[in-house]
């Protein structure tokens, strides 16, 4: 076969007989759910680093398992037990309340399951950075009179946030490749419109390739945005790598 | 991207809890209501499936981790050239290892993995020179894709890893080898490769604990491993939460037994002082 008809360019145009329009569309829910996700696994995150650092020992150890849980099991495994446990307890406890059984989106599923795994991760990422802000200075604000949370959102948040950017960085880009595996799942995002495409098609070369230079140019994009984000993040430290 | 991706992510050792450590009294009372939870596990759900299905489940557990640590090994043999090039090497073999990290380290593994099998799979047979060669009977599996894809990003995300441990290395000793009248092969062998490794051996193992998740991925090219074989079970029987369950504990035993085995074998290299 020759090598110039293997490509054929109007399979990936943006209207109806094109895949292109299809593609974008799942690639606006990854990045939805990408988002959604790190959102909601940086607010578990918060709330799990504070509860391992200040919480009471049960607290703790609840947590302690919760990461370990998420760090010990593979996120595939995970995201069919939440995806399936999640939306069947949900309609349980609506059952309870005499509400019917709802329909959860696939999108308020993606970003739950997404936000469950991304939380156990920021938790450890967050209680590292909380754990490098020196102690004088949180001592030196509760000496001031602040109260617990004026510190913490005044000294604490503020002074981790340059020890935490890598690893929440790093996490965002999981987040946007964790993505993917809501494929199985049976969520539309870009992996799995592409197979749909790729397999309907059978331009399979042509699709996946396309995705994963749209996933690329998502991580290179982002991987901009967190260099500046970082050098903001560290203009007051001394340059010392 | 940084280089310490595992640090906060992957299990480590330390995560490990010890002996004494369970003799608190909140924690006595924790672990009762966990019994207590498996207890009603074991009596409420349904389990009658599993004597008929353990031993897939002990062949599938074998695949996966054939699969884990041949791709860790075959990954690590690659990303030793591409970490050293990208810090000793001309720019023409530099450029493209740092490129084939980055793309590699950009895309989903998912994506990977299915381009191997559903894209390189289907131009395969449109070549008779590859459809006649000795490799056909492999290339029409299903596992070599995935021991491929697997390979590939353990080679990516492990030779950025080595990138940093090779630079890492005190050039002082390295000048020492040089004093000593090693030459550079020698010097590469007897100092630099071990002590890079050293330096690299907790992010390798936090690596190799990411791989061991990554594996069940390669059941959706239709290789049998243990995820593929508990799809079945859940196809088969109708049930969602048992199978599930036990999968998940089969990976957090494998993940406990994986990481233990690091522990003992860091452990057992001398290191001084802190």
């Amino acid at each position: 076969m020759a090598a110039d008809s293997l490509v054929n360019w109007g399979l990936l145009s943006l209207s109806a007989p094109g895949w292109g329009g299809v593609l974008l569309q799942g690639f606006l829910n990854s990045i939805q759910i990408a988002v959604g996700g790190f959102t909601l696994g940086l607010a578990l995150g918060v709330g799990g680093a504070f509860g391992k650092l200040y919480g009471g020992p049960v607290l703790r150890d609840l947590l302690e398992c919760y990461t370990t849980i998420v760090r010990a099991v593979p996120e595939l495994v995970l995201i069919l037990l939440l995806y399936y446990a999640g939306t069947d307890l949900l309609n349980q406890v609506l059952a309870l309340f005499a509400i019917g059984p709802v329909d959860i989106s696939g999108l308020m599923a993606g970003i739950f399951v997404i936000g469950v795994v991304q939380g156990a991760y920021s938790t450890e990422v967050l209680r590292g950075a909380i754990k490098a802000v020196p102690a004088g200075q949180i001592e030196a604000a509760r000496a001031y009179g602040m109260s617990p949370t004026k510190v913490l959102r005044r000294i604490t948040l503020p002074a981790m946030l340059p020890y935490a950017i890598p690893g929440l960085s790093n996490l965002w880009l999981i987040a946007t490749k964790d993505t993917a595996l809501l494929a199985v799942v049976g969520f539309s995002e870009l992996t799995l419109v592409t197979r749909q495409a790729a397999g309907t098609t059978k331009a399979y070369l042509l699709f996946f390739l396309a995705a994963g230079a749209l996933y690329l140019a998502l991580t290179l994009i982002s991987n901009v945005f967190i260099g500046m984000i970082e050098r903001h993040a560290r203009r007051g430290f001394a340059e010392s790598r | 991207m940084t280089d310490e991706t595992t640090h906060a992510v992957a299990f480590t050792p330390e995560d490990l809890p010890t002996a004494r450590s369970f003799f608190l009294p909140h924690r006595i009372v924790m672990m009762l209501v966990f019994a207590a939870f498996v207890v009603a596990v074991a009596v409420f759900m349904r389990w009658d499936w599993l004597p008929r299905y353990l031993p897939r489940l002990g062949w599938g557990i074998l695949v996966s981790l054939v699969m884990l640590f041949s791709t860790a090994i075959l990954g690590f043999l690659l990303a030793v050239p591409i970490g050293l090039v990208q810090v000793t090497g001309p720019w023409f073999l530099k450029l493209p290892a740092k490129a084939f990290c980055t793309v590699i380290r950009g895309t989903p593994l998912l994506l990977q993995l299915w381009l191997l099998y559903y894209g390189l799979g289907s131009l395969f047979p449109q070549f008779p020179a590859i459809r006649q060669s000795f490799l056909w009977p492999y290339l029409r599996e299903a596992w070599p894709y995935g021991v491929a894809a697997l390979t590939i990003s353990f080679a990516a995300y492990e030779g950025e890893v080595m990138r940093g441990a090779f630079g890492g290395v005190p050039h002082g000793e390295l000048e020492a080898a040089k004093a000593y009248g090693m030459g550079r092969w020698t010097m590469f062998r007897r100092i630099w490769l071990p002590r890079a490794i050293h330096r690299a051996l907790p992010t390798l193992n936090g690596e190799t604990v990411l791989q061991l998740k990554s594996t069940p991925l390669v059941a959706t090219v239709t290789v049998v491993d243990v995820y593929a074989v508990i799809s079945k079970v859940r196809q088969e029987t109708f049930l969602t939460y048992e199978p599930l369950l036990l999968l998940a504990l089969i990976y957090m035993c494998l993940t406990g037994i994986l990481v233990v085995a690091f522990r003992t074998f860091e452990n057992r290299i001398p290191t001084r002082g802190a």
